[in-house]
């Protein structure tokens, strides 16, 4: 089956007064319909300009998408003019927002701002549109949607304000689903629900969903495969189970190793080895970045040629790829 | 919670008039100046421009309820009248200052550049004025007429709006939910009046009812320098200032009677303008 969402060799810089800020360098992935591939990283690592890029939304000035591509059904978002893709935004490709407290606009109903867009993209008249709105808090499952379509964004919670975007992200059924932290502001059982949902509904409208999280539990649960970013590039990618089994870049290594187990959390039998490991050190700044291995500065394995020479991005196992002078 | 009352809109009135007592009181006080206004010539007790001698600074009593001027004309029916003149520039002139100051505040916040630089330049230079000399100034080159005086005074208003509107569509352009409606495609002028427009609201209003008081003032204001609302129509600015330093000892009804006509209408317009700015919000229901 031919991917969705293909995108190649994609970078984004900001040029600002302290220079080059190259935040995405030569990013490249694909998903297919239904499939889910999670992109994950520390903060600043290029996650969240990765998700905006796709949307074409990164600002401009100071932002730049300089190079590459990303096709959506064959179509490259970054030659279209601005018409074109806010045509496509919202219809083809829609984005869900870390923050859902306020993501919605505080004085207009959550019924109108589903509305609003379904009558932007099908052309459909007015009572059709809120008749859709009401059908996807439905599908949602938001208890009492047609009351709910009623009420403000103040009058629900954050569970709510999520599901009320994600229905609104899906109401006119787009290709490709772009989600960017939607759980991190929740608490965890709600966190878990969303989770489902997004997958029931993927299942549903065969979305091609890119999920942006640092969180590696949520990755195991909802992805089928995954993207490690690392200060802007792409150092790991392969199937979860794969890359959970046989983490071959040091840093998803380190990702892993300092995820908290409940059976070493007892604190009685806990050998040093299930201690709970960090990466020591920080991500280095984007406009300053090392010559060679941007983690080399932080990886306990990196020789000579790590600082030296930027390792490729290449096939180390079948189907399972890395760059990494070591792996 | 609202779900078990239909939603209509005398609902919505009722529940709010009871929430807001002052704005209710702000509101009965402007109802009852404008009908003042509109229906002056029955209710008002004589012909607000009949001269008689014989009750030059007549006080107040039977026949004159609030008195009479020097040229024996009754008060109160030119206070009346004067309620005509005095609401049609407070009103038009917010009304046109604070939609043209919004638009330009709007159009500066969301386009920025050097269209921001040029126009807060020239706003900057407006406000370096004092109001009432520019409205002099327009007045004086337009000539004196009810139009060209809410003209006059409407322009010198529009600079702090336009300031106020701009300072609040920056701030608000950067909220999530209006990269949430890029993000759904809408375009930016569409996400400018549908998601940031009604959001600058609440000071726009609090500033349009303080400005529907200073413009009562600089009508007055022109008219003593006779270059407001031409005689012999009566303005309530006009019969406070032409009275001011004359009579204020002799015949105190001349001067107390129109300002407190004008503090009224200022004050019910503040109280129902902060009344609607909460009303308004749909945070603060429920």
């Amino acid at each position: 089956m031919a991917p969705v969402l293909e995108v190649s060799g994609l970078s984004t810089v900001f040029h600002t007064r302290r220079g080059l800020v190259r935040a995405v360098q030569d990013v490249s992935f694909s998903v297919e319909a239904g499939e889910t591939l999670a992109i994950v990283g520390e903060s600043g690592c290029g996650k969240t300009i990765t998700a905006l890029s796709l949307m074409r939304l990164i600002p401009q000035p100071p932002g730049e998408i300089v190079s590459g591509s990303v096709k959506v059904d064959g179509t490259d978002l970054l030659k279209l003019s601005e018409p074109e893709m806010r045509k496509m935004r919202g219809s083809r490709i829609a984005m869900i927002f870390q923050e859902p407290m306020t993501a919605l606009n505080p004085l207009m109903t959550i019924g109108r701002q589903i509305a609003e867009m379904v009558m932007l993209h099908d052309g459909a008249s007015k009572q059709v549109a809120r008749d859709r709105a009401v059908e996807m808090l439905h599908h949602v499952r938001i208890p009492e949607p047609a009351r709910r379509a009623r009420e403000y964004p103040h009058q629900m919670s954050g569970g709510m304000r999520q599901r009320a975007m994600i229905a609104m992200a899906l109401a006119c059924k787009p290709k490709v689903l772009v989600a960017d932290e939607p759980t991190t502001a929740l608490d965890v059982t709600i966190q878990a629900q969303i989770l489902d949902l997004i997958g029931d509904l993927q299942k549903e409208f065969g979305t091609a969903v890119v999920l942006i999280t640092h969180d590696l539990g949520v990755v195991a649960e909802v992805a089928q495969r995954v993207v490690v970013m690392y200060a802007g590039r792409k150092v790991e990618e392969a199937s979860v189970g794969e890359l959970f089994a046989h983490p071959l870049h040091p840093y998803p290594r380190g990702l892993l190793g300092s995820i908290p187990r409940v059976g070493s959390a007892r604190g009685l039998d806990v050998s040093p080895d299930e201690r709970l490991r960090e990466i020591t050190g920080m991500v280095p700044a984007l406009n300053d970045l090392p010559p060679g291995c941007a983690f080399a500065p932080r990886c306990s394995l990196a020789d000579a040629r790590c600082r030296e020479t930027v390792p490729p991005f290449e096939l180390k196992q079948p189907d399972h790829f890395a760059a990494c002078w070591q792996a | 919670m609202s779900a078990t009352v239909p939603h209509s809109f005398w609902n919505n009135v009722s529940y709010n008039a009871r929430r807001y007592p002052l704005g209710v009181a702000g509101g009965i006080i402007m109802i009852v100046f404008v009908l003042a206004a509109i229906f002056a010539s029955a209710v008002a007790p004589l012909d607000p421009f009949n001269t008689n001698a014989k009750a030059s600074l007549a006080a107040p009593g039977p026949v004159y309820l609030f008195g009479a001027d020097m040229m024996g004309r009754d008060v109160l029916s030119r206070l009346i009248h004067g309620a005509r003149v005095s609401l049609a520039v407070a009103l038009g002139a917010t009304i046109i200052g604070s939609g043209i100051g919004c638009a330009v505040g709007l159009a500066c916040g969301y386009i920025g550049g050097w269209f921001d630089l040029l126009v807060q330049r020239v706003t900057e230079v407006m406000q370096a004025l004092p109001l009432l000399v520019m409205a002099l100034v327009i007045t004086a080159s337009l000539g004196p007429s009810l139009r060209n005086t809410i003209i006059a005074i409407a322009i010198p208003l529009i600079p702090s709006v336009a300031r106020v509107i701009r300072s609040n569509v920056l701030s608000l352009r950067e909220m999530p939910y209006v990269e949430a409606a890029k993000a759904t495609g809408m375009s930016e002028w569409r996400i400018a009046i549908i998601h940031v427009l009604p959001n600058t609201l609440a000071p726009l209003i609090v500033l349009a009812t303080a400005q529907l008081g200073s413009t009562i003032l600089t009508e007055a204001s022109l008219s003593f320098l006779g270059l407001g609302v031409p005689e012999p129509y009566p303005s309530w600015g006009r019969m406070l200032s032409e009275s001011a330093a004359e009579y204020v000892r002799t015949a105190p009804w001349l001067v107390i009677y129109p300002g407190l006509a004008i503090s009224l209408v200022v004050f019910g317009s503040n109280l129902l303008g902060d009344a609607l700015r909460d009303a308004l919000d749909p945070r603060q229901r429920d």
